[in-house]
Protein backbone atom coordinates (compact mmCIF):
# COMPACT_ATOMS: atom_id res chain seq x y z
CA UNK A 1 0.00 0.00 0.00
CA UNK A 2 1.26 3.41 -0.96
CA UNK A 3 1.21 7.03 0.13
CA UNK A 4 -0.68 9.67 -1.85
CA UNK A 5 0.40 13.31 -1.82
CA UNK A 6 -1.76 16.11 -3.13
CA UNK A 7 0.52 18.40 -5.13
CA UNK A 8 0.29 22.05 -4.19
CA UNK A 9 0.54 24.34 -7.18
CA UNK A 10 -0.33 27.82 -8.33
CA UNK A 11 -0.10 29.52 -11.71
CA UNK A 12 1.30 26.40 -13.35
CA UNK A 13 4.12 26.11 -10.80
CA UNK A 14 4.61 23.32 -8.31
CA UNK A 15 4.98 25.00 -4.92
CA UNK A 16 8.10 24.38 -2.87
CA UNK A 17 5.95 22.91 -0.09
CA UNK A 18 5.24 19.81 -2.17
CA UNK A 19 8.90 18.73 -2.06
CA UNK A 20 8.79 19.13 1.71
CA UNK A 21 5.69 16.94 1.93
CA UNK A 22 7.51 14.33 -0.16
CA UNK A 23 10.31 14.43 2.43
CA UNK A 24 7.78 13.76 5.20
CA UNK A 25 6.31 10.93 3.11
CA UNK A 26 9.77 9.38 2.73
CA UNK A 27 10.01 9.18 6.51
CA UNK A 28 6.65 7.39 6.64
CA UNK A 29 7.77 5.15 3.80
CA UNK A 30 10.78 4.10 5.86
CA UNK A 31 8.38 2.04 7.97
CA UNK A 32 5.57 1.20 5.54
CA UNK A 33 7.67 0.45 2.47
CA UNK A 34 4.94 1.55 0.05
CA UNK A 35 5.41 3.79 -2.97
CA UNK A 36 4.96 7.55 -2.98
CA UNK A 37 2.46 8.83 -5.52
CA UNK A 38 1.70 12.47 -6.22
CA UNK A 39 -1.72 13.62 -7.39
CA UNK A 40 -1.74 16.70 -9.58
CA UNK A 41 -5.26 18.05 -10.04
CA UNK A 42 -6.09 21.11 -12.08
CA UNK A 43 -6.54 22.27 -15.62
CA UNK A 44 -3.56 22.48 -17.97
CA UNK A 45 -1.20 21.03 -15.38
CA UNK A 46 1.17 18.97 -17.53
CA UNK A 47 4.16 21.09 -16.51
CA UNK A 48 3.27 20.71 -12.83
CA UNK A 49 3.08 16.94 -13.28
CA UNK A 50 6.51 16.91 -14.89
CA UNK A 51 7.96 18.95 -12.05
CA UNK A 52 6.43 16.53 -9.54
CA UNK A 53 7.87 13.55 -11.43
CA UNK A 54 11.36 14.97 -10.96
CA UNK A 55 11.12 14.90 -7.16
CA UNK A 56 13.30 12.24 -5.58
CA UNK A 57 11.32 9.44 -4.01
CA UNK A 58 8.21 9.86 -6.13
CA UNK A 59 7.30 6.64 -7.97
CA UNK A 60 4.21 7.79 -9.82
CA UNK A 61 2.42 11.02 -10.65
CA UNK A 62 -1.33 10.79 -11.21
CA UNK A 63 -2.78 13.66 -13.17
CA UNK A 64 -6.42 14.72 -13.11
CA UNK A 65 -6.43 17.41 -15.78
CA UNK A 66 -9.94 18.73 -16.26
CA UNK A 67 -11.85 22.01 -16.12
CA UNK A 68 -13.73 20.81 -13.03
CA UNK A 69 -10.45 20.84 -11.09
CA UNK A 70 -9.37 24.29 -12.26
CA UNK A 71 -8.92 26.55 -9.22
CA UNK A 72 -8.93 23.40 -7.07
CA UNK A 73 -12.33 23.99 -5.53
CA UNK A 74 -12.86 21.87 -2.43
CA UNK A 75 -15.95 19.97 -3.55
CA UNK A 76 -14.64 18.30 -6.73
CA UNK A 77 -11.10 17.98 -5.38
CA UNK A 78 -12.40 16.31 -2.22
CA UNK A 79 -14.49 13.89 -4.28
CA UNK A 80 -11.49 13.06 -6.46
CA UNK A 81 -9.15 12.28 -3.57
CA UNK A 82 -11.90 10.35 -1.81
CA UNK A 83 -12.27 8.24 -4.95
CA UNK A 84 -8.52 7.48 -5.09
CA UNK A 85 -7.89 7.13 -1.35
CA UNK A 86 -8.80 3.45 -1.02
CA UNK A 87 -5.50 2.49 -2.67
CA UNK A 88 -3.46 4.22 0.01
CA UNK A 89 -2.43 4.04 3.69
CA UNK A 90 -1.72 7.77 3.91
CA UNK A 91 -3.03 10.85 2.16
CA UNK A 92 -0.76 13.88 2.68
CA UNK A 93 -0.93 17.50 1.61
CA UNK A 94 0.92 20.68 2.45
CA UNK A 95 -0.74 22.76 5.17
CA UNK A 96 -1.42 25.40 2.52
CA UNK A 97 -4.80 27.03 2.11
CA UNK A 98 -5.58 24.40 -0.54
CA UNK A 99 -4.51 21.46 1.63
CA UNK A 100 -6.38 22.82 4.63
CA UNK A 101 -9.45 23.43 2.52
CA UNK A 102 -9.76 19.97 1.07
CA UNK A 103 -8.16 17.33 3.29
CA UNK A 104 -10.70 17.52 6.13
CA UNK A 105 -13.40 16.82 3.52
CA UNK A 106 -11.55 13.70 2.44
CA UNK A 107 -11.15 12.56 6.05
CA UNK A 108 -14.86 13.07 6.78
CA UNK A 109 -15.90 11.22 3.61
CA UNK A 110 -13.67 8.33 4.69
CA UNK A 111 -14.97 8.56 8.28
CA UNK A 112 -11.47 9.06 9.72
CA UNK A 113 -9.80 11.80 11.75
CA UNK A 114 -7.37 14.22 10.20
CA UNK A 115 -4.05 15.38 11.66
CA UNK A 116 -3.25 19.02 10.96
CA UNK A 117 0.20 20.50 10.35
CA UNK A 118 2.48 17.73 11.54
CA UNK A 119 6.06 18.82 12.23
CA UNK A 120 7.63 15.40 12.67
CA UNK A 121 7.11 11.79 11.70
CA UNK A 122 7.78 9.44 14.64
CA UNK A 123 6.53 6.32 12.85
CA UNK A 124 3.93 5.41 10.23
CA UNK A 125 1.11 6.21 12.66
CA UNK A 126 2.64 8.61 15.19
CA UNK A 127 3.37 12.26 14.56
CA UNK A 128 4.11 15.51 16.38
CA UNK A 129 2.11 18.65 15.86
CA UNK A 130 1.95 22.05 17.54
CA UNK A 131 -1.17 23.04 19.47
CA UNK A 132 -2.13 26.24 21.33
CA UNK A 133 -0.23 28.50 18.92
CA UNK A 134 2.85 26.34 19.22
CA UNK A 135 3.03 26.68 23.00
CA UNK A 136 2.77 22.92 23.27
CA UNK A 137 3.81 20.07 21.03
CA UNK A 138 1.50 17.08 20.98
CA UNK A 139 2.57 13.58 20.03
CA UNK A 140 -0.46 11.91 18.50
CA UNK A 141 -1.12 8.42 17.22
CA UNK A 142 -3.65 7.82 14.51
CA UNK A 143 -5.72 4.69 15.04
CA UNK A 144 -7.48 4.92 11.69
CA UNK A 145 -6.68 2.59 8.80
CA UNK A 146 -6.27 5.60 6.52
CA UNK A 147 -4.16 8.49 7.78
CA UNK A 148 -5.14 11.89 6.41
CA UNK A 149 -2.51 14.47 7.26
CA UNK A 150 -1.44 18.02 6.44
CA UNK A 151 2.26 18.76 6.73
CA UNK A 152 3.98 21.94 7.87
CA UNK A 153 6.50 22.36 5.06
CA UNK A 154 9.05 24.39 7.01
CA UNK A 155 9.56 21.47 9.40
CA UNK A 156 10.98 19.21 6.67
CA UNK A 157 13.96 19.55 4.34
CA UNK A 158 12.68 19.42 0.78
CA UNK A 159 13.19 16.25 -1.23
CA UNK A 160 15.84 16.72 -3.90
CA UNK A 161 14.98 17.38 -7.52
CA UNK A 162 16.57 14.93 -9.93
CA UNK A 163 19.20 16.70 -11.96
CA UNK A 164 18.81 15.06 -15.36
CA UNK A 165 15.83 17.24 -16.10
CA UNK A 166 13.91 14.01 -16.58
CA UNK A 167 12.13 12.41 -13.64
CA UNK A 168 12.09 8.72 -13.00
CA UNK A 169 8.45 8.72 -11.91
CA UNK A 170 5.82 7.56 -14.35
CA UNK A 171 3.02 9.96 -15.20
CA UNK A 172 -0.44 8.54 -15.57
CA UNK A 173 -3.81 10.14 -16.21
CA UNK A 174 -6.75 9.81 -13.83
CA UNK A 175 -9.98 9.94 -15.79
CA UNK A 176 -12.41 10.39 -12.90
CA UNK A 177 -14.35 13.62 -13.34
CA UNK A 178 -16.19 14.75 -10.23
CA UNK A 179 -19.44 16.57 -10.77
CA UNK A 180 -19.88 19.83 -9.00
CA UNK A 181 -23.13 21.74 -9.14
CA UNK A 182 -22.56 23.47 -5.82
CA UNK A 183 -19.68 25.89 -6.20
CA UNK A 184 -18.24 28.01 -8.97
CA UNK A 185 -15.08 30.02 -9.22
CA UNK A 186 -15.72 33.74 -9.74
CA UNK A 187 -12.37 35.47 -9.56
CA UNK A 188 -8.95 35.61 -8.04
CA UNK A 189 -6.82 38.57 -7.01
CA UNK A 190 -3.34 37.22 -6.58
CA UNK A 191 -0.53 39.27 -5.19
CA UNK A 192 2.14 39.93 -7.81
CA UNK A 193 5.64 39.99 -6.45
CA UNK A 194 9.15 39.31 -7.69
CA UNK A 195 10.18 38.38 -4.21
CA UNK A 196 10.55 34.77 -3.00
CA UNK A 197 7.56 32.95 -1.48
CA UNK A 198 7.27 33.66 2.25
CA UNK A 199 7.35 29.98 3.20
CA UNK A 200 10.45 29.31 1.09
CA UNK A 201 12.54 32.47 1.57
CA UNK A 202 15.94 32.26 3.29
CA UNK A 203 15.42 35.74 4.73
CA UNK A 204 12.14 37.33 5.81
CA UNK A 205 11.72 40.96 6.82
CA UNK A 206 8.38 41.68 8.51
CA UNK A 207 6.71 44.90 9.52
CA UNK A 208 4.09 45.46 12.19
CA UNK A 209 1.79 48.17 13.40
CA UNK A 210 4.86 50.23 14.24
CA UNK A 211 5.35 50.82 10.50
CA UNK A 212 2.52 53.35 10.82
CA UNK A 213 1.07 53.00 7.33
CA UNK A 214 1.36 51.13 4.05
CA UNK A 215 3.63 53.73 2.44
CA UNK A 216 6.23 53.16 5.14
CA UNK A 217 6.45 49.48 4.21
CA UNK A 218 8.62 50.73 1.35
CA UNK A 219 11.33 51.24 3.97
CA UNK A 220 11.56 47.44 4.02
CA UNK A 221 11.87 47.13 0.24
CA UNK A 222 15.48 48.26 -0.07
CA UNK A 223 16.56 45.93 2.72
CA UNK A 224 14.60 43.02 1.24
CA UNK A 225 16.15 43.72 -2.17
CA UNK A 226 19.64 43.56 -0.75
CA UNK A 227 18.96 40.37 1.21
CA UNK A 228 16.82 38.60 -1.39
CA UNK A 229 14.16 38.51 1.29
CA UNK A 230 10.42 38.00 1.34
CA UNK A 231 8.37 40.62 3.14
CA UNK A 232 5.92 39.60 5.85
CA UNK A 233 3.66 41.39 8.30
CA UNK A 234 1.89 41.06 11.61
CA UNK A 235 -1.86 40.73 11.81
CA UNK A 236 -2.13 44.29 13.07
CA UNK A 237 -0.41 45.58 9.92
CA UNK A 238 -2.77 43.56 7.72
CA UNK A 239 -5.90 44.50 9.67
CA UNK A 240 -4.93 48.17 9.43
CA UNK A 241 -4.78 47.77 5.65
CA UNK A 242 -1.03 48.52 5.37
CA UNK A 243 -0.46 45.34 3.36
CA UNK A 244 -2.55 42.47 1.93
CA UNK A 245 -3.61 39.38 3.87
CA UNK A 246 -1.24 36.99 2.13
CA UNK A 247 1.66 38.64 4.00
CA UNK A 248 0.43 37.75 7.49
CA UNK A 249 2.84 35.60 9.46
CA UNK A 250 1.54 33.76 12.51
CA UNK A 251 -0.65 31.16 14.16
CA UNK A 252 -3.44 31.84 11.72
CA UNK A 253 -1.33 33.16 8.85
CA UNK A 254 1.79 31.82 7.21
CA UNK A 255 4.45 29.80 8.96
CA UNK A 256 8.03 30.74 8.14
CA UNK A 257 11.37 29.38 9.32
CA UNK A 258 14.05 31.27 7.38
CA UNK A 259 17.75 31.52 8.24
CA UNK A 260 17.15 35.15 9.18
CA UNK A 261 13.91 36.81 10.34
CA UNK A 262 13.88 40.54 10.95
CA UNK A 263 10.85 41.81 12.91
CA UNK A 264 10.37 45.55 12.64
CA UNK A 265 7.80 47.40 14.76
CA UNK A 266 6.27 44.11 15.90
CA UNK A 267 5.57 43.61 19.61
CA UNK A 268 5.82 39.81 19.62
CA UNK A 269 2.36 38.52 20.53
CA UNK A 270 2.20 34.72 20.92
CA UNK A 271 0.11 34.49 17.75
CA UNK A 272 2.87 36.16 15.78
CA UNK A 273 5.66 34.14 17.40
CA UNK A 274 3.80 30.94 16.46
CA UNK A 275 4.54 31.73 12.84
CA UNK A 276 8.24 32.59 13.04
CA UNK A 277 9.92 31.33 16.18
CA UNK A 278 11.54 28.41 14.38
CA UNK A 279 13.63 30.85 12.34
CA UNK A 280 17.36 30.22 12.78
CA UNK A 281 18.34 33.79 13.65
CA UNK A 282 15.80 36.38 14.81
CA UNK A 283 16.44 40.12 14.81
CA UNK A 284 14.01 42.57 16.40
CA UNK A 285 13.92 46.30 15.88
CA UNK A 286 11.54 48.01 18.26
CA UNK A 287 11.58 51.28 20.15
CA UNK A 288 10.09 49.72 23.28
CA UNK A 289 12.80 47.83 25.14
CA UNK A 290 10.12 45.90 27.05
CA UNK A 291 8.55 44.51 23.87
CA UNK A 292 8.13 40.71 24.25
CA UNK A 293 9.74 40.13 20.85
CA UNK A 294 13.10 40.80 22.52
CA UNK A 295 12.64 37.68 24.68
CA UNK A 296 13.05 35.48 21.64
CA UNK A 297 15.29 37.64 19.47
CA UNK A 298 18.94 36.66 19.07
CA UNK A 299 19.79 40.27 18.32
CA UNK A 300 17.61 43.09 19.59
CA UNK A 301 17.99 46.69 18.59
CA UNK A 302 16.07 49.22 20.67
CA UNK A 303 15.59 52.00 18.17
CA UNK A 304 13.11 54.04 16.20
CA UNK A 305 12.58 52.10 13.02
CA UNK A 306 12.40 55.28 10.95
CA UNK A 307 16.03 55.89 11.84
CA UNK A 308 17.25 52.32 11.96
CA UNK A 309 15.83 51.11 8.64
CA UNK A 310 17.51 53.65 6.32
CA UNK A 311 20.74 53.12 8.21
CA UNK A 312 20.46 49.35 7.90
CA UNK A 313 19.77 49.57 4.20
CA UNK A 314 22.86 51.69 3.75
CA UNK A 315 25.11 49.42 5.86
CA UNK A 316 24.04 46.38 3.86
CA UNK A 317 25.98 47.98 1.06
CA UNK B 1 -33.22 32.45 6.09
CA UNK B 2 -32.03 30.80 9.25
CA UNK B 3 -28.33 30.96 10.11
CA UNK B 4 -26.65 28.45 12.38
CA UNK B 5 -23.41 29.47 14.10
CA UNK B 6 -21.03 27.05 15.82
CA UNK B 7 -19.17 28.42 18.81
CA UNK B 8 -16.46 26.72 20.81
CA UNK B 9 -15.33 27.37 24.35
CA UNK B 10 -11.55 27.63 24.38
CA UNK B 11 -8.77 29.14 26.44
CA UNK B 12 -8.71 32.96 26.25
CA UNK B 13 -6.34 33.98 23.47
CA UNK B 14 -4.27 36.15 25.80
CA UNK B 15 -3.35 33.28 28.08
CA UNK B 16 -0.06 31.51 27.59
CA UNK B 17 -0.69 27.88 28.45
CA UNK B 18 1.49 25.55 30.45
CA UNK B 19 2.14 21.89 29.89
CA UNK B 20 1.38 19.55 32.82
CA UNK B 21 4.44 18.27 34.64
CA UNK B 22 3.63 14.66 33.67
CA UNK B 23 3.38 15.67 29.99
CA UNK B 24 -0.08 14.16 29.72
CA UNK B 25 -1.74 17.34 28.40
CA UNK B 26 -1.84 21.10 28.82
CA UNK B 27 -2.91 22.41 32.20
CA UNK B 28 -6.27 24.17 32.02
CA UNK B 29 -7.01 24.45 35.74
CA UNK B 30 -8.04 27.99 36.67
CA UNK B 31 -7.31 29.23 33.18
CA UNK B 32 -9.52 31.96 31.75
CA UNK B 33 -11.86 30.58 29.08
CA UNK B 34 -13.66 32.45 26.31
CA UNK B 35 -15.38 32.09 22.98
CA UNK B 36 -12.94 31.11 20.23
CA UNK B 37 -12.10 34.42 18.45
CA UNK B 38 -13.01 33.05 15.03
CA UNK B 39 -16.42 32.04 16.43
CA UNK B 40 -16.98 35.61 17.65
CA UNK B 41 -16.44 36.69 14.06
CA UNK B 42 -18.93 34.03 12.94
CA UNK B 43 -21.59 35.26 15.39
CA UNK B 44 -20.98 38.86 14.34
CA UNK B 45 -21.41 38.03 10.66
CA UNK B 46 -24.67 36.18 11.30
CA UNK B 47 -26.03 39.02 13.41
CA UNK B 48 -25.11 41.57 10.74
CA UNK B 49 -26.91 39.48 8.11
CA UNK B 50 -29.94 39.55 10.35
CA UNK B 51 -29.67 43.30 10.89
CA UNK B 52 -29.59 43.73 7.13
CA UNK B 53 -32.78 41.75 6.81
CA UNK B 54 -31.12 38.84 5.03
CA UNK B 55 -31.33 36.41 7.91
CA UNK B 56 -34.48 35.91 9.92
CA UNK B 57 -33.08 33.91 12.80
CA UNK B 58 -29.63 33.24 14.25
CA UNK B 59 -29.12 30.03 16.22
CA UNK B 60 -25.89 29.40 18.15
CA UNK B 61 -24.75 25.86 18.88
CA UNK B 62 -21.94 24.46 20.98
CA UNK B 63 -20.75 20.99 21.89
CA UNK B 64 -19.01 20.74 25.23
CA UNK B 65 -19.27 20.67 29.02
CA UNK B 66 -21.91 22.50 31.04
CA UNK B 67 -19.67 25.55 31.36
CA UNK B 68 -19.80 26.03 27.58
CA UNK B 69 -23.25 27.54 28.15
CA UNK B 70 -21.37 30.72 29.10
CA UNK B 71 -20.24 31.03 25.49
CA UNK B 72 -23.79 30.39 24.26
CA UNK B 73 -25.01 33.19 26.55
CA UNK B 74 -22.32 35.42 25.05
CA UNK B 75 -23.57 34.57 21.56
CA UNK B 76 -27.13 35.39 22.69
CA UNK B 77 -25.96 38.70 24.14
CA UNK B 78 -24.27 39.51 20.83
CA UNK B 79 -27.55 39.02 19.01
CA UNK B 80 -28.25 35.32 18.46
CA UNK B 81 -31.94 34.47 18.97
CA UNK B 82 -31.64 31.06 20.58
CA UNK B 83 -29.04 28.48 21.48
CA UNK B 84 -28.49 24.74 21.43
CA UNK B 85 -26.14 23.10 23.88
CA UNK B 86 -25.00 19.60 22.98
CA UNK B 87 -23.69 18.60 26.37
CA UNK B 88 -20.80 16.20 26.83
CA UNK B 89 -17.89 16.02 29.23
CA UNK B 90 -15.90 13.91 26.77
CA UNK B 91 -13.18 15.55 24.69
CA UNK B 92 -14.67 16.22 21.26
CA UNK B 93 -12.41 15.70 18.24
CA UNK B 94 -13.11 17.56 15.02
CA UNK B 95 -14.77 14.62 13.25
CA UNK B 96 -17.09 14.00 16.21
CA UNK B 97 -17.93 17.71 16.37
CA UNK B 98 -18.70 17.70 12.65
CA UNK B 99 -20.95 14.65 13.04
CA UNK B 100 -22.91 16.32 15.83
CA UNK B 101 -23.20 19.55 13.84
CA UNK B 102 -24.38 17.58 10.80
CA UNK B 103 -27.26 16.24 12.90
CA UNK B 104 -28.11 19.74 14.07
CA UNK B 105 -28.04 20.96 10.47
CA UNK B 106 -30.37 18.11 9.51
CA UNK B 107 -32.82 19.04 12.25
CA UNK B 108 -32.65 22.82 11.86
CA UNK B 109 -32.31 23.07 8.07
CA UNK B 110 -30.45 26.40 8.07
CA UNK B 111 -29.85 28.34 4.85
CA UNK B 112 -26.30 29.09 5.96
CA UNK B 113 -24.00 27.79 8.65
CA UNK B 114 -21.03 29.85 9.82
CA UNK B 115 -18.10 28.44 11.81
CA UNK B 116 -14.69 29.72 12.79
CA UNK B 117 -11.85 28.68 10.50
CA UNK B 118 -9.83 27.35 13.40
CA UNK B 119 -10.15 26.70 17.10
CA UNK B 120 -7.15 28.31 18.81
CA UNK B 121 -6.68 25.39 21.21
CA UNK B 122 -6.30 22.44 18.84
CA UNK B 123 -5.40 24.68 15.87
CA UNK B 124 -7.15 22.02 13.79
CA UNK B 125 -8.90 23.99 11.07
CA UNK B 126 -11.14 21.05 10.14
CA UNK B 127 -14.69 21.10 11.45
CA UNK B 128 -16.30 23.36 8.82
CA UNK B 129 -14.83 21.35 5.96
CA UNK B 130 -15.79 18.03 7.59
CA UNK B 131 -19.31 19.24 8.24
CA UNK B 132 -19.65 20.37 4.63
CA UNK B 133 -18.59 16.94 3.41
CA UNK B 134 -20.89 15.07 5.81
CA UNK B 135 -23.88 17.29 5.06
CA UNK B 136 -23.17 17.20 1.33
CA UNK B 137 -22.95 20.99 1.22
CA UNK B 138 -20.58 23.40 -0.55
CA UNK B 139 -18.03 25.27 1.53
CA UNK B 140 -16.13 28.52 1.55
CA UNK B 141 -13.36 28.54 4.12
CA UNK B 142 -11.29 31.52 5.36
CA UNK B 143 -13.94 34.07 4.39
CA UNK B 144 -13.16 37.78 4.37
CA UNK B 145 -16.44 38.81 2.72
CA UNK B 146 -19.84 37.15 2.45
CA UNK B 147 -22.56 38.43 0.12
CA UNK B 148 -25.94 36.69 0.03
CA UNK B 149 -27.85 37.43 -3.18
CA UNK B 150 -30.33 35.63 -5.42
CA UNK B 151 -30.27 32.53 -3.28
CA UNK B 152 -26.49 32.21 -3.53
CA UNK B 153 -23.53 33.07 -1.35
CA UNK B 154 -20.63 34.92 -2.91
CA UNK B 155 -17.66 34.51 -0.65
CA UNK B 156 -14.19 36.04 -0.85
CA UNK B 157 -11.57 33.79 0.68
CA UNK B 158 -8.11 34.58 2.05
CA UNK B 159 -5.80 32.15 0.25
CA UNK B 160 -2.01 31.83 0.21
CA UNK B 161 -1.63 33.79 -2.99
CA UNK B 162 -4.12 36.55 -2.18
CA UNK B 163 -7.91 36.48 -2.48
CA UNK B 164 -10.27 34.08 -4.23
CA UNK B 165 -13.99 34.59 -4.76
CA UNK B 166 -16.36 31.64 -5.13
CA UNK B 167 -20.12 31.37 -5.46
CA UNK B 168 -21.98 28.68 -3.56
CA UNK B 169 -25.52 27.40 -3.84
CA UNK B 170 -27.41 27.58 -0.55
CA UNK B 171 -27.46 26.00 1.95
CA UNK B 172 -23.72 26.32 2.41
CA UNK B 173 -20.96 26.24 5.01
CA UNK B 174 -18.73 29.27 5.57
CA UNK B 175 -15.72 29.53 7.89
CA UNK B 176 -14.46 32.91 9.04
CA UNK B 177 -11.07 34.56 8.71
CA UNK B 178 -9.83 37.52 10.73
CA UNK B 179 -10.77 40.23 8.25
CA UNK B 180 -14.43 39.25 7.83
CA UNK B 181 -15.57 41.78 10.43
CA UNK B 182 -14.72 43.28 13.77
CA UNK B 183 -16.95 41.74 16.42
CA UNK B 184 -18.89 44.08 18.70
CA UNK B 185 -18.80 43.96 22.48
CA UNK B 186 -21.91 42.82 24.31
CA UNK B 187 -23.65 45.65 26.15
CA UNK B 188 -24.91 45.16 29.67
CA UNK B 189 -28.65 45.34 28.79
CA UNK B 190 -28.05 42.75 26.07
CA UNK B 191 -26.26 40.50 28.54
CA UNK B 192 -29.32 40.78 30.81
CA UNK B 193 -31.70 40.06 27.95
CA UNK B 194 -29.63 37.08 26.85
CA UNK B 195 -30.43 35.34 30.12
CA UNK B 196 -34.06 35.08 29.05
CA UNK B 197 -33.43 33.86 25.51
CA UNK B 198 -34.18 30.17 24.87
CA UNK B 199 -31.33 27.72 25.35
CA UNK B 200 -32.06 24.05 24.91
CA UNK B 201 -29.81 21.25 26.09
CA UNK B 202 -29.42 17.96 24.29
CA UNK B 203 -26.70 15.30 24.13
CA UNK B 204 -24.72 13.59 21.38
CA UNK B 205 -26.58 10.35 22.23
CA UNK B 206 -29.98 12.04 21.76
CA UNK B 207 -28.78 13.18 18.36
CA UNK B 208 -27.62 9.66 17.59
CA UNK B 209 -23.91 10.40 17.57
CA UNK B 210 -21.33 8.48 19.51
CA UNK B 211 -18.33 10.62 20.53
CA UNK B 212 -15.32 8.58 19.44
CA UNK B 213 -11.83 9.53 18.36
CA UNK B 214 -9.41 8.08 15.87
CA UNK B 215 -6.50 9.84 17.52
CA UNK B 216 -4.69 8.97 20.75
CA UNK B 217 -2.82 11.73 22.54
CA UNK B 218 0.44 10.13 23.67
CA UNK B 219 2.31 13.09 25.04
CA UNK B 220 2.30 16.88 25.30
CA UNK B 221 5.60 18.68 25.66
CA UNK B 222 6.63 22.31 25.90
CA UNK B 223 8.27 23.56 22.70
CA UNK B 224 12.03 23.96 22.50
CA UNK B 225 12.92 27.19 24.28
CA UNK B 226 14.97 29.73 22.37
CA UNK B 227 18.18 30.84 24.05
CA UNK B 228 17.88 34.43 25.19
CA UNK B 229 19.81 36.70 22.84
CA UNK B 230 21.57 39.99 23.28
CA UNK B 231 20.80 43.64 22.70
CA UNK B 232 22.97 45.46 20.23
CA UNK B 233 23.53 49.18 20.59
CA UNK B 234 23.67 50.26 16.97
CA UNK B 235 22.89 49.26 13.41
CA UNK B 236 26.64 48.87 12.85
CA UNK B 237 26.94 46.38 15.67
CA UNK B 238 23.88 44.52 14.38
CA UNK B 239 25.31 44.15 10.89
CA UNK B 240 28.66 43.11 12.32
CA UNK B 241 27.04 40.38 14.47
CA UNK B 242 24.94 39.10 11.59
CA UNK B 243 28.01 38.90 9.37
CA UNK B 244 30.66 37.63 11.73
CA UNK B 245 28.85 35.85 14.56
CA UNK B 246 25.58 34.51 13.12
CA UNK B 247 27.06 34.35 9.62
CA UNK B 248 23.70 34.90 7.95
CA UNK B 249 24.74 37.83 5.77
C1 LIG C 1 -7.44 34.57 16.85
C2 LIG C 1 -6.25 35.44 16.68
C3 LIG C 1 -5.35 35.12 15.68
C4 LIG C 1 -4.23 35.92 15.48
N1 LIG C 1 -3.36 35.57 14.51
C5 LIG C 1 -2.26 36.32 14.32
C6 LIG C 1 -1.29 35.98 13.33
O1 LIG C 1 -1.41 34.98 12.61
N2 LIG C 1 -0.22 36.80 13.17
C7 LIG C 1 -0.02 37.92 13.93
O2 LIG C 1 0.96 38.63 13.72
N3 LIG C 1 -0.93 38.25 14.87
C8 LIG C 1 -2.03 37.49 15.07
N4 LIG C 1 -2.93 37.88 16.03
C9 LIG C 1 -2.80 39.21 16.64
C10 LIG C 1 -1.81 39.30 17.80
O3 LIG C 1 -2.46 38.93 19.00
C11 LIG C 1 -1.31 40.75 17.93
O4 LIG C 1 -2.42 41.61 18.10
C12 LIG C 1 -0.53 41.24 16.71
O5 LIG C 1 0.47 40.29 16.38
C13 LIG C 1 0.10 42.59 17.03
O6 LIG C 1 0.75 43.10 15.88
P1 LIG C 1 1.94 44.15 16.05
O7 LIG C 1 3.02 43.53 16.85
O8 LIG C 1 2.28 44.63 14.68
O9 LIG C 1 1.26 45.36 16.79
P2 LIG C 1 1.45 45.91 18.25
O10 LIG C 1 1.27 44.86 19.25
O11 LIG C 1 0.62 47.14 18.33
O12 LIG C 1 2.99 46.32 18.28
C14 LIG C 1 3.55 47.37 17.57
C15 LIG C 1 5.01 47.49 18.00
O13 LIG C 1 5.65 48.47 17.22
C16 LIG C 1 6.54 49.20 18.06
N5 LIG C 1 6.76 50.50 17.43
C17 LIG C 1 5.85 51.49 17.23
N6 LIG C 1 6.42 52.54 16.60
C18 LIG C 1 7.73 52.22 16.42
C19 LIG C 1 8.83 52.92 15.84
N7 LIG C 1 8.69 54.12 15.31
N8 LIG C 1 10.03 52.29 15.82
C20 LIG C 1 10.18 51.05 16.36
N9 LIG C 1 9.16 50.36 16.92
C21 LIG C 1 7.94 50.93 16.94
C22 LIG C 1 5.84 49.28 19.39
O14 LIG C 1 6.79 49.48 20.43
C23 LIG C 1 5.16 47.91 19.46
O15 LIG C 1 5.96 46.95 20.13
C24 LIG C 1 -4.03 37.07 16.27
C25 LIG C 1 -4.94 37.38 17.28
C26 LIG C 1 -6.04 36.58 17.48
C27 LIG C 1 -7.00 36.91 18.57
N1 LIG D 1 -17.00 21.61 20.30
C1 LIG D 1 -17.44 22.48 19.38
N2 LIG D 1 -18.65 23.06 19.50
C2 LIG D 1 -19.10 23.95 18.57
N3 LIG D 1 -18.40 24.31 17.50
C3 LIG D 1 -17.18 23.77 17.33
C4 LIG D 1 -16.63 22.83 18.25
N4 LIG D 1 -15.40 22.49 17.80
C5 LIG D 1 -15.19 23.20 16.67
N5 LIG D 1 -16.26 23.95 16.38
C6 LIG D 1 -16.43 24.90 15.24
O1 LIG D 1 -15.48 24.60 14.25
C7 LIG D 1 -14.57 25.69 14.08
C8 LIG D 1 -13.21 25.16 13.70
O2 LIG D 1 -12.70 24.32 14.69
P1 LIG D 1 -11.48 23.31 14.46
O3 LIG D 1 -11.71 22.65 13.15
O4 LIG D 1 -11.54 22.36 15.62
O5 LIG D 1 -10.24 24.14 14.46
C9 LIG D 1 -14.66 26.47 15.38
O6 LIG D 1 -14.31 27.82 15.19
C10 LIG D 1 -16.16 26.32 15.68
O7 LIG D 1 -16.94 27.20 14.89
Amino acid sequence: MSILILADHQDGQLSSATAQVVAAAQQVQASTGGEIHVLVAGEGVAAVAEAAARLDGVAKVRVADHAVYAHQLAEPLGALIHKLASDYTHVLAAASTTGKNVLPRVAALKDVSQLSEIISVESADTFKRPIYAGNAIATVKSDDALKVITVRGTAFDAAAVSSQGQGSASIEAVDFVADNAQSIFIKEELAQSDRPELGAAKVVVSGGRGMGNGENFRLLDGIADKLGAAIGASRAAVDAGFVPNDMQVGQTGKIVAPDLYIAVGISGAIQHLAGMKDSKVIVAINKDEEAPIFQIADYGLVADLFQALPELEQRLG
Amino acid sequence: MKILVAVKRVIDYNVKIRVKADHSDVDLTNVKMAMNPFCEIAVEEAVRLKERGIATEVVAVTIGPKAAQEQLRTALALGADRAIHVETEAPVESLAAAKVLAKVVEAEQPGLMILGKQAIDSDNNQVGQMLAALAGLPQATFASEVIIENGKAQVTREVDGGLQTVELSLPAIVTTDLRLNEPRYAKLPDIMKAKKKPLIVTTPAELGVEITSGVTLLKVEPPAERQAGIKVSSVDELVDKLKNEAKVL
